[in-house]
């Protein structure tokens, strides 16, 4: 199965070299564009000053000044900043240049996640049950909501339509259309986002034996497009409601829940506790 | 209800606190008879452990009374009287399953605190902070008992509490300890710390074949338990110039076949290195002080075993490798695994073949536990072990 990468990808030659002449003004292994038009105007203007105030103090802090000031108009004028590579963050001008030209090759998974802004999470877990029977409790969808704690629901809606909705950070919900493309029975079931989504995603979950009878493996793929692109999705790091932090601890509850039939709980009166009788609380 | 809560490092305070309830469905509320306070709990005391919310309940000792049984308990009824083992332990997971319930899998809902430290997370402890899953301990009137199909074990009505109560922690932490020195016929042992862990480690390591065991502590009256209650030969470390040169000297030159750690991370000795290390754990640069690690390590006979069942938390200095691997020696620890001993134990328990009451030397109810707490600590009073009734 083709899974959505992390990152840009190179465009390829055949598809870019009749409208740009990217040799000309990128240096060979160079990324594209990461700075809007309006910050790079911002930047050369911001690195004006730096220089002019670098002048004039003519002392070691105005050497450094005048330097990061040069950055500044470099970057302005270029449209390309190593700090925001770094980071893997683009405010702009390459999604611009190259919407005109390849989409398909920033796209994968029949178009459903753009991999130039998708996170991808992979995660995985070993469980003391058969495969049939994590297979078929996780098949059963509606099932989901049981360990996963920020979907508020899923709904069936034909043997390949679901209908999902999630808690998102700062109290939203945010709801998507899903469709199985791939089923195999007690290995793999893959789906993706349709329709209008409020966070386009495309995921697979995949069972195998473990060795030496210990149980299943059961790996989770994901990618999805985080609401605020991936500035956002570095902030919610901080607030612990990432993507990546949220499967860890739902695999860890699926195990809990088919190992034990319970969800692990220390509350120690009802109120307290998110889980009451092995199912979430209302 | 009344329970003992944490308030900051050395401060415990009996409070009244909302009563438990039955949450999940093998659950079961057990009715405090009698808890102790284990020598472990000084770590969250002295606030060595980290992850402790003010308020928690503390306690991982303790038996009672079954007064209310969830829907899926099938094991248990009302009336039972029951000894709760430490460590929370689901029974199911491969870990139970292969009798290593310290490290259950699912027992523990912090989980991931523990995974950032140590890579994988072990089993949630009653009233042992956040980290290993912030139940509320057995220090205190009422409990919740999770998981009661698999912990707590039922004893019969004719023998007293403080006969079995041990059960819950120290017998079967001593009987592991020993078990993890792999003790063969004829072994020298040497133990090193006499507190209640020391001294069920000594009575275990004579039950599993030891011909002579050292015990090692600078305290008195613990000195003269490990003595006269369990039969070892006796070290005042402060007493001497080099105790591992000791301990090399009464073996004949060849040193302790086994060496057991049952003192842990606040461990004292009067050398400059474990000054250093006493620094640096002041300053956090070293979490825990490794003074007795290193002993067993230098002491220990060639191809000799050693078993650290003394609690640790973090990462240590000079631990002495090249001797470690020079002598060929294999080293056991862990918290203990209570349910896979319990059956066995309890057994020889019945048959006294354990001193389970020499140990005790304070007996005072819960409202006095924060003076309890004191007196252990700083060893005030001749204490050895305090049992607190609700």
């Amino acid at each position: 199965m083709v899974l959505a990468t992390r990152g840009p990808r190179r465009v390829s030659e055949a598809a870019t070299k009749d409208d740009i002449d990217w040799e000309s003004f990128d240096p060979p292994g160079d990324e594209r564009h990461n700075v809007a038009r309006g910050e790079r105007i911002g930047s050369v203007a911001l690195g004006t000053a730096l220089v002019g105030l670098g002048l004039r103090r003519r002392d070691p802090a105005g050497l450094v000044a005048a330097l990061f000031g040069g950055y500044f108009i470099t970057r302005g004028a270029t449209g390309r900043c190593v700090v925001y590579r770094a980071l893997g963050v683009s405010t702009g001008a390459a999604d611009t240049v190259l919407r005109a030209t390849a989409r398909d090759d920033v796209t994968s998974r029949a178009a459903t996640v753009n991999a130039r802004r998708a996170v991808k999470v992979e995660r995985s877990v070993t469980i003391e049950r058969p495969r049939e029977e994590l297979f078929a409790f996780w098949r059963d969808f509606e099932n989901l909501p049981r360990f996963m704690e920020h979907l508020v629901s899923v709904r069936v809606e034909s043997p390949t339509r679901t209908r999902w909705k999630a808690r998102a950070p700062a109290g939203r919900t945010v709801e998507w259309d899903a469709e199985i493309v791939n089923e195999v029975p007690n290995e793999i079931i893959a789906w993706k986002s349709v329709g209008e989504p409020d966070v386009a995603n495309a995921g697979s979950v995949h069972f195998s034996d473990a060795p030496g009878d210990r149980g299943t493996i059961v790996r989770v793929i994901l990618d999805y497009e985080p609401p605020a692109g991936r500035v956002g999705a570095m902030l919610s790091h901080f607030f612990s409601e990432e993507p990546e932090h949220q499967i860890r601890e739902d695999l860890r509850k699926f195990k809990q829940l088919m190992e034990t039939g319970e969800i692990t709980t220390s509350a120690r009166r009802i109120e307290d506790s998110a889980y009451v009788g092995s199912t979430p609380r209302a | 209800m009344r329970a003992v809560t944490w308030q900051g490092t050395r401060k415990m305070k009996v409070e009244t606190v909302p009563d438990p309830e039955i949450v999940q469905q093998d659950d079961v509320i057990v009715k405090v008879t009698a808890t102790a306070i284990c020598g472990s709990d000084l770590h969250l005391y002295n606030h060595y452990v980290t992850t402790m919310q003010r308020g928690d309940v503390l306690g991982h000792e303790f038996m009672g009374e079954v007064v209310e049984v969830g829907k899926g308990v099938r094991r248990l009824e009302l009336g039972d009287r029951v000894v709760v083992p430490f460590p929370i332990a689901c029974g199911r997971c491969w870990y139970c399953r292969n009798g290593i319930f310290s490290c259950c899998d699912n027992s523990n809902p912090n989980a991931e605190l523990p995974e950032a430290l140590y890579g994988a997370s072990p089993a949630g402890i009653f009233g042992y902070s956040h980290m290993y899953g912030g139940y509320a301990g057995g220090q205190a009137e009422y409990v919740r008992v999770p998981f009661a199909e698999v912990g707590p074990i039922k004893v019969p009505d004719g023998v007293s509490d403080e006969d079995v109560l041990f059960l819950s922690d120290i017998l079967p932490t001593g009987w592991q300890a020993a078990l993890r020195g792999d003790i063969r016929s004829g072994d020298t042992v040497a133990v090193w710390g006499c507190g209640p862990v020391g001294y069920f480690t000594i009575q275990s390591a004579f039950k599993q074949g030891a011909e002579r065991v050292i015990a090692i502590d600078r305290i008195p009256e613990r000195l003269a338990l490990a003595r006269d209650a369990c039969g070892a030969e006796v070290v005042n470390y402060e007493a001497t110039e080099d105790l591992v040169d000791l301990l090399k000297q009464m073996t004949g030159g060849r040193g302790p076949d086994v060496c057991i750690d049952a003192v842990g991370l606040e461990a004292h000795g009067h050398d400059l290195l474990s000054r250093s290390d006493r620094l640096k754990q002041t300053l956090r640069l070293e979490m825990d002080r490794p003074t007795v690690v290193r002993q067993t390590i230098q002491a220990a006979a060639k191809g000799g075993r050693v078993s650290l069942i003394g609690v640790y938390g973090g990462v240590i200095d000079k631990f002495p490798i090249g001797a470690f691997f020079g002598k060929g020696l294999s080293m056991r620890a862990g918290q203990c695994d209570v349910q896979q001993f319990l059956p066995d134990l309890l057994e020889k328990v019945l048959a006294g073949e354990f001193d389970m009451t020499s140990i005790i030397s304070h007996r005072l109810t819960l409202d006095d536990a924060p003076r309890g707490y004191e007196l252990f600590c700083d060893k005030k009073e001749g204490c050895t072990k305090v049992v607190m009734r609700p």
